[in-house]
């Protein structure tokens, strides 16, 4: 007679689910893959940024233009001033330059490409009037691979993505199954609740080492990105991540009766993660006054260790504070879900 | 049936109540419920929506805590003997929707995992007849299958009693009789059952015992022979007259073997003895007064009369509110 182990079966049932369900699937490795090549071609290689300039109509208008052309970093074209404001406005031009004395710049000083725009064309205008640099400057261009914004970003979106594979992943199923009654079918067995949480964190766990090696694989092979840590320590910080977020997935999911109830509690917890925990720019740029806070969420714990290790090879020991963090963030929720989970 | 060899009761609860907190007060789901089932019975709740039986079979299944009261199953009791009580124990809830995406052995498979011992995914697959459909996923099967599926998860675990909640509600009439020939199935090896039902035909083919129950409480108790033979009758004869004649009651009373009537709006139903003898009695009874009869018809005394003649209600009297 064959033999059957509980937890194997209930997490190869939850596999199976999910292999078979292909939007599950696509979510889970298309979307992040998706998102990390299309932001990782819109923030590639950017040599210089081209500005684009209106001349606005005038006497001299002729001269002005001329200058500016003979940059290949300025964009310029000749418009009346109605249709230069109109162009503004709409975002089709960074700046207008108004010929005259003095020679006037419109713009909107809170577009950084504007200022950008005056600044430069300025420089243009003073230098093309005979103007000389007193100290002597040289540019040196940072483009190697490790401190551009893509290196930035991969490991920013791992971390989303672990956090968003087991919150939902986790909080879906428990009330899914609790919504067909399932759940209190499971609790007429003898099956015990540990295996049945295990198998819910198991095969999280499983999931998220194709996700891992999909996003990390696209960072390499796509955009060169380096891997500077141990793979052992970034693998630890990942099942890491995805217990942690799986606990918190099961607390929110432990009394919700119904999809649309842990919906709104997932959000509740995710949405503040995805604006403050640094995934898609620095969480140090949000003022001091918030720092306590944004530094005590998991997400940001799980982003800024695995940044630490993938980017500068920092060892998993340096990470001490944060992997500590990760498990508390993980074990309260866990302990608290078991207490109020209800199975019917 | 053959008794297992258990002389001490299958299930026993005395003095059972539960009740719940409800926006119109307390709502008094079980109100003071005895029950003994005896090892190797099949034993029926009946009762209409709302009575009390699925709160009752969730209590007994160890799903729910009782208000007050004893309940013994198998000999122990919940909180003390839980996972020795589940292993033992097969339970069909009134609703359960399995995986839609995985296929029935998958199911099975995973439920025969929580058992210490039981029966072979593939062994149970074909007891409920769904071996063609092995591999196919729950979310194609049909109503009826799934219901054979949820008992098949029942019996995986080889079980000394089962508990089924409404096995058959909804169902079409080949699936029923498809679920009972699997009840009297594990019935023949000498185990326990202990089914809900509000379908009169479904207790008196399957069970050894009914209890009748309204209002969370046991309102008749017996056989179904038993409970037909105490209305006095085994048959009742229905008819109605044209509009403006009428009988008096009392002269119907008084035909021979005529134990009780009922006279309804336009029907008026006797419970008779012997049909052969009261049928001729009450024709001739009416061409005497002149009355035009319209209907007559005769038939066996079914539980829904028995439950009728307690409360005064139809058993599918939609207009309780379930518990």
């Amino acid at each position: 007679m064959k033999t059957y182990h509980p937890l194997r079966e209930l997490t190869l049932a939850r596999l199976r689910e999910f292999l078979r369900e292909p939007e599950a699937v696509f979510w889970t490795f298309g979307f992040p893959l998706m998102l990390a090549v299309g932001l990782g071609i819109a923030f590639r290689d950017r040599p210089i940024e081209i500005v684009r300039v209106d001349v606005q109509q005038a006497e001299r208008a002729q001269d002005v233009v001329a200058q500016l052309s003979s940059r290949n970093d300025v964009v310029v074209a000749l418009h009346g001033e109605a249709e230069c404001r109109e162009r503004l406005r709409t975002g089709k031009s960074a700046l207008v330059v108004v010929p005259g004395d003095p020679v006037t710049f419109v713009f909107d000083p809170s577009r950084p490409e504007s200022a950008l725009a005056r600044a430069r064309v300025d420089d243009i205008l003073q230098r093309a009037a005979g103007r000389h640099d007193p100290v002597r400057t040289a540019d040196a261009r940072v483009t190697e691979p490790g401190s551009r914004y893509i290196d930035f970003l991969v490991p920013g979106l791992l971390g989303m993505n672990l956090m968003g594979g087991s919150m939902w992943g986790v909080g879906f199923a428990i009330v899914d199954m609790r919504v067909k009654k399932l759940l209190k079918r499971l609790a007429a067995t003898p099956m015990t609740r540990t295996n049945f949480l295990w198998s819910l964190a198991g095969s999280r766990l499983l999931f998220m080492l194709p996700e891992v090696a999909v996003i990390l694989g696209t960072g390499m092979l796509l955009f060169g990105m380096p891997i500077r840590g141990s793979w052992m320590a970034i693998l630890t910080l990942a099942i890491l991540g995805a217990v942690s977020f799986a606990g918190l997935g099961m607390l929110a999911a432990c009394r919700a009766q119904r999809i649309e109830t842990v919906s709104g509690l997932m959000n509740f917890i995710m949405v503040p993660m995805w604006l403050l925990s640094g995934i898609f720019f620095s969480s140090e740029r949000f003022p001091a006054l918030l720092q306590p806070l944004v530094q005590a969420l998991p997400l940001t714990q799980l982003n800024d260790a695995l940044r630490a290790v993938i980017l500068e090879g920092a060892p998993l020991a340096s990470q001490g504070w944060r992997v500590l963090g990760l498990v508390a963030w993980g074990a309260v929720p866990f302990t608290l879900a078991l207490r109020w989970f209800r199975w019917n | 049936m053959t008794a297992a060899g258990t002389a001490a009761p299958a299930v026993r609860c005395r003095a059972l109540t539960k009740h719940y907190p409800s926006k119109t007060g307390l709502v008094h789901a079980v109100n003071g419920l005895d029950l003994e089932i005896l090892g190797g019975e099949c034993f029926g709740l009946l009762g209409p929506n709302g009575a009390g039986k699925t709160t009752t079979i969730e209590i007994l299944e160890g799903l729910l805590a009782p208000t007050s009261g004893d309940v013994e199953v198998l000999g122990r009791q919940w909180g003390r003997h839980d996972d020795d009580l589940r292993q033992r124990l097969g339970i069909s809830l009134q609703e359960t929707r399995f995986q839609d995406k995985l296929s029935v052995l998958e199911v099975l498979t995973l439920f025969r995992s929580f058992y210490r011992r039981g029966l072979e995914p593939s062994d149970v697959a074909a007891l409920v007849g769904l071996s063609e459909k092995a591999s196919a996923w729950v979310g194609r099967l049909s109503g009826g299958q799934r219901q054979r599926l949820a008992v098949a998860c029942a019996l995986v675990g080889d079980p000394d009693l089962l508990f089924l909640d409404e096995p058959t509600t909804g169902l079409d009439p080949q699936s029923r009789r498809q679920l009972w020939e699997i009840i009297r199935a594990f019935g023949r090896k000498g185990r326990t059952i202990l089914l809900t039902t509000h379908y009169m035909d479904e207790a008196e083919r399957l069970c050894n015992r009914v209890a009748i129950v309204d209002r969370g409480r046991v309102i008749a108790l017996g056989s179904p022979a038993d409970l037909i033979t105490s209305m006095g009758g085994a048959h009742v004869i229905e008819f109605a007259c044209a509009s403006g004649t009428a009988i008096e009651p009392a002269a119907l009373a008084a035909l021979p073997s005529v134990r009780d009537v009922v006279a309804g709006a336009g029907d008026t139903a006797l419970t008779v003895s012997e049909p052969h003898v009261a049928v001729p009695a009450l024709l001739g009874l009416l061409q005497a007064h002149h009355v035009e009869l319209l209907r007559l018809t005769t038939r066996h005394v079914s539980l829904e009369d028995v439950f009728m003649h307690l409360t005064g209600r139809h058993l599918r009297d939609e207009d309780v509110s379930p518990a």
